[in-house]
């Protein structure tokens, strides 16, 4: 099953032995070492954006109680429901030289180009900044899923033993969460590496630009593949960061005794900077954005609401709840299989699987291509043969293909969240079960499920959110007659008509939010002890 | 579960009617709503329905080739003319024979062999800043290379394939030598690193970030046209220079959306019945008037508005050239250093 998952990536990288020394030699003296730089600033500046914006709101919104805390604890997942290349759409009208802030600093002044400083979005920094906004939630909602499923007994001890509230936070409570908040960054930076829309909006170039160039541009398949080896290799070094964070200790939890968390109350200022610190990442990760989108959208809403629209809106959401629920049936046959028979091969082939997340979506559609067209010509002669008629492209013309996409590109994402559920569950339950006579998945489904329905839904709603904001692969592999909302919005932006682009824009982000507040909701009652 | 899985599958996989006419199926890498509502009039007039897949122009070639001949897709439809140009390369396309289309459209925008067709055409002129440039100033494209323009021009990026495609004809018309040297020049009198889209280069001029950009006609067009006060002001800001339409100078570099037939087209006379109603008159006058391009048929009149931007020479260079020299102008621009 990891095999069939694995094979787009393993047939891009069919490509990977063929030498392709005159592209190669081109590219170091040209570009390679502009990929090379600008990924890595990227990737750290993002991973410190995300932990910097989504850590003290994750403690504060867990442990705190201060004004506003209910409305910030769902809304600061909003952010997640935004598209990166959308937001920088916003921001870019927003700040451009020739956009309102600027012209209206200009008009006060006097001054013309040059005169002073101001920040350019279309920038390296405009993209750590614009990807920070919209990763955050990653870490969030993982690093609050843990801070709250952890037992309140172990802070207790701590604070008997003497440490004050800070102290028990860095000493106990983070790194007791950290598999779960490498799990939240290496979500995050995974998406950044696979990034296409926002850097190349910006003109920054990175490996996936480069990829892209090189595949299409200088039409050089065996360069592009190995660039593509590179990339893998930043992911590599991402999830041996992630696998080493964890295989250091195995935290489980000692006691199942959950009392309710006593909420520390914030007063004074304290409260007053607890609430700008939650409040600063949801105004302009989403609050400020979506009031550009929604300009936008009233002024063109005559012209782009029509029964299109809706049917836009219908296929979206189908598709992305189909893929969910595939990715999450598949997520959890693969982690169980593992911790049912630690075979390292299973191992291997579940990470490679996993390694999609990192792989631009343009890449993964070819890569889902080749042999799912391999397979429709061989049925093809195959009912030649014996019907003397052709079927057609049964796998690759259809839905089915861009399904199976979407799962080697997300699986990732819910292999990931399955696999820290199922890693807080104690083995000894499991052969508790067993003892008493259930079959290991009369274990799965009488003990596991249950104790994980927190990380399953959230395992589905963040592969239903992916899959909504998806573009290069839907854009490749999508049947006759049949769009998306990311579609639309990409083609009205690529044709640069940002306002026409607002509308469909807002649905994505309108669409991804219900099940956004679902889960953080779901998320506050897992915990035991508290309703 | 699944059942209900497989269903959805199905349904949507056999959803489109299949109506009396027969149909015919697009890969377009020209965006929806510049086509749908021509594929609607043309399913109204002769019953045949068009299927439709949009996408980016390179990953649709790879689809179809990937697809083989099993691909269901009848018409290949571009936004560029080297895009068609590589797909006649990799052996994807076949010849048709239409005189109609042989006859409505001129020589340089389809292919010597017949295996594509230039539907609509775009220039991509010289823009400039009203209040501080005077067209005197200006000449041709090879003079923006020149130290006088230092820190005055703005274009997009090299990732674009209008400027690769631009760099291509001047493979052709000038050499290999002279464009990279043209390259080279015109990246150090850049206003600022090369960002955004066309759109963006001439609100930068507009708005006196740069004096000079380069920029499409129907972006420009449809700047003028917008609903949006900011962008007509903009636009409003800044006139078109034609370059190098001095007497033997090779004229002002265009480029083409157009399409071709699948080599493995089921729906073959569908396909060329579809070509030969987006040159007809109406169809032309259409794509005049909602995208701001010149009509590719002689007696067709362009907007009143791209009139008004006056006649020009434009290079007659075989389109087909662009997509053969596309490799060499990536390399090119990468040398240059053009981000």
């Amino acid at each position: 099953m990891a095999l069939l998952t694995a094979l787009p990536i393993l047939a891009v990288f069919g490509y990977v032995f063929v030498p392709a020394p005159d592209v190669w030699q081109h590219l170091r003296e040209t570009v390679l070492t502009d990929y090379l730089l600008n990924t890595l600033w990227l990737v750290l500046g993002v991973g410190f954006g995300v932990l910097l914006l989504g850590l003290p709101v994750a403690w504060l919104n867990s442990m705190c109680e201060f004004p506003g805390r209910r409305l910030f604890e769902w809304a600061l997942l909003l952010p997640m429901a935004m598209p990166a290349y959308i937001i920088a759409y916003t921001y870019t009208g927003m700040l451009d030289f020739s956009g309102p802030v600027q012209t209206l600093l200009r008009d006060l002044t006097g001054w013309g180009y040059g005169d002073y400083y101001f920040p350019n979005v279309r920038s390296l920094g405009g993209a750590i900044t614009m990807l920070s906004l919209v990763l955050f939630p990653y870490v969030y909602l993982l690093a609050r899923a843990a801070f709250l499923e952890q037992s309140i007994c172990v802070l207790e001890v701590s604070r008997t033993l003497g440490s004050n509230q800070w102290q028990s936070f860095f000493r106990v409570a983070l790194p007791l969460a950290r598999p779960a908040i490498i799990t939240g960054l290496s979500l995050a930076l995974m998406e950044t590496l696979a990034d296409f829309g926002t850097v190349q909006y910006f003109g920054v170039s990175t490996f996936t630009t480069g990829i892209f160039r090189t595949w299409f541009g200088l039409g050089d398949h065996a360069a592009a593949s190995q660039l593509a080896a590179l990339l893998m290799g930043f992911v590599f070094v991402l999830i041996l960061l992630e696998r080493w964070s964890r295989s250091r200790a195995r935290y489980h939890h000692t006691s199942s005794k959950y009392s309710r968390i006593p909420k520390f109350r914030l007063r004074g200022w304290t409260a007053v900077a607890a609430v700008l610190v939650c409040a600063l990442p949801l105004l302009l990760g989403f609050v400020i954005p979506v009031g550009q989108l929604l300009h936008w959208s009233i002024k063109v809403a005559s012209k782009g609401l029509d029964s299109d629209f809706i049917n836009l809106v219908w296929h979206s959401l189908m598709l992305a709840s189909l893929a969910a629920v595939f990715a999450l049936l598949l997520a959890l046959i693969l982690g169980y299989g593992k911790r049912l028979n630690n075979d390292p091969l299973v191992s291997i082939a579940s990470r490679i699987a996993a390694m999609g997340y990192a792989i631009p979506g343009t890449v993964i559609a070819i890569g889902v291509l080749i042999p799912f067209a391999w397979a429709d010509t061989q049925l093809n002669h195959l009912s030649k043969q014996f019907f003397d008629s052709n079927v057609g492209l049964l796998l690759s013309g259809t839905l089915f293909t861009l399904l199976f996409a979407y799962n080697v590109r997300f699986l990732a994402v819910s292999l990931q969240t399955v696999e820290a559920g199922l890693g807080k569950i104690k083995p000894t339950l499991d052969n508790a079960g067993r003892s008493l006579g259930l079959s290991p998945l009369g274990v799965l489904r009488r003990l596991h499920l249950p104790l994980m329905k927190g990380s399953l839904l959230t395992a589905i709603l963040l592969v239903f959110v992916d899959v909504l904001k998806e573009l290069p692969a839907t854009l490749i592999l999508r049947p006759f007659n049949f769009n998306t909302l990311a579609v639309r919005a990409y083609e009205l932006a690529s044709d640069e008509r940002l306002a026409d682009a607002g509308l469909p824009s807002l649905m994505i982000v309108a669409a991804g939010i219900i099940p956004v507040i679902l889960l953080s909701r779901s998320i506050s009652k897992s915990r035991a002890g508290e309703h | 579960m699944f059942k209900q899985i497989a269903l959805s599958l199905l349904v949507a996989s056999i959803a489109t009617p299949v109506l009396a006419g027969g149909e015919v199926n697009v890969y377009s890498a020209r965006k929806e709503q510049l086509i749908k509502p021509l594929f609607d009039k043309f399913t109204e007039q002769t019953g045949i329905n068009v299927n439709l897949v949009t996408g980016k122009d390179d990953a649709l070639l790879e689809r179809l080739k990937l697809e083989g001949e099993n691909t269901p897709a009848d018409l290949l439809m571009t936004a560029d003319a080297g895009r068609l140009h590589r797909a006649v390369a990799m052996q994807l396309t076949q010849p048709v024979e239409s005189a109609i289309l042989q006859q409505d459209i001129p020589a340089a925008l389809r292919d010597p062999d017949n295996q594509w067709f230039g539907l609509t055409s775009r220039a991509r002129p010289i823009f400039y800043a009203k209040d501080n440039i005077k067209p005197e100033e200006l000449s041709t494209y090879e003079d923006l290379a020149d130290p006088k323009w230092k820190g005055r021009i703005c274009v997009r990026s090299s990732d674009n394939i209008y400027n690769q495609s631009m760099i291509g004809s001047m493979i052709t018309t000038v050499g290999t030598e002279k464009a990279q040297a043209w390259a080279d020049g015109i990246v150090k009198n850049f206003a600022r690193p090369p960002e955004g889209g066309d759109r963006d280069q001439i609100k930068a001029a507009a708005s006196g970030q740069c004096d000079i950009a380069l920029a499409n006609t129907y972006y420009y067009g449809q700047m003028l046209v917008s609903d949006e006060a900011e962008e007509k002001a903009a636009a409003e800001k800044v006139a078109i220079f034609w370059p190098n339409q001095a007497e033997g100078d090779r004229g002002v570099h265009i480029n083409i959306s157009g399409a071709a037939v699948t080599k493995t087209a089921k729906n073959k006379d569908n396909a060329i019945k579809l070509m030969e109603f987006l040159v007809n008159d109406e169809s032309q006058k259409w794509y005049a008037e909602a995208n701001q391009e010149y009509p590719v048929k002689a007696n067709i009149a362009p907007s009143e508005m791209l009139k008004g931007w006056g006649e020009f020479k434009a290079d007659s260079v075989n389109l087909s050239e662009l997509g053969k020299n596309n490799a060499e102008a990536v390399k090119i621009l990468d040398k240059a250093g053009w981000k």
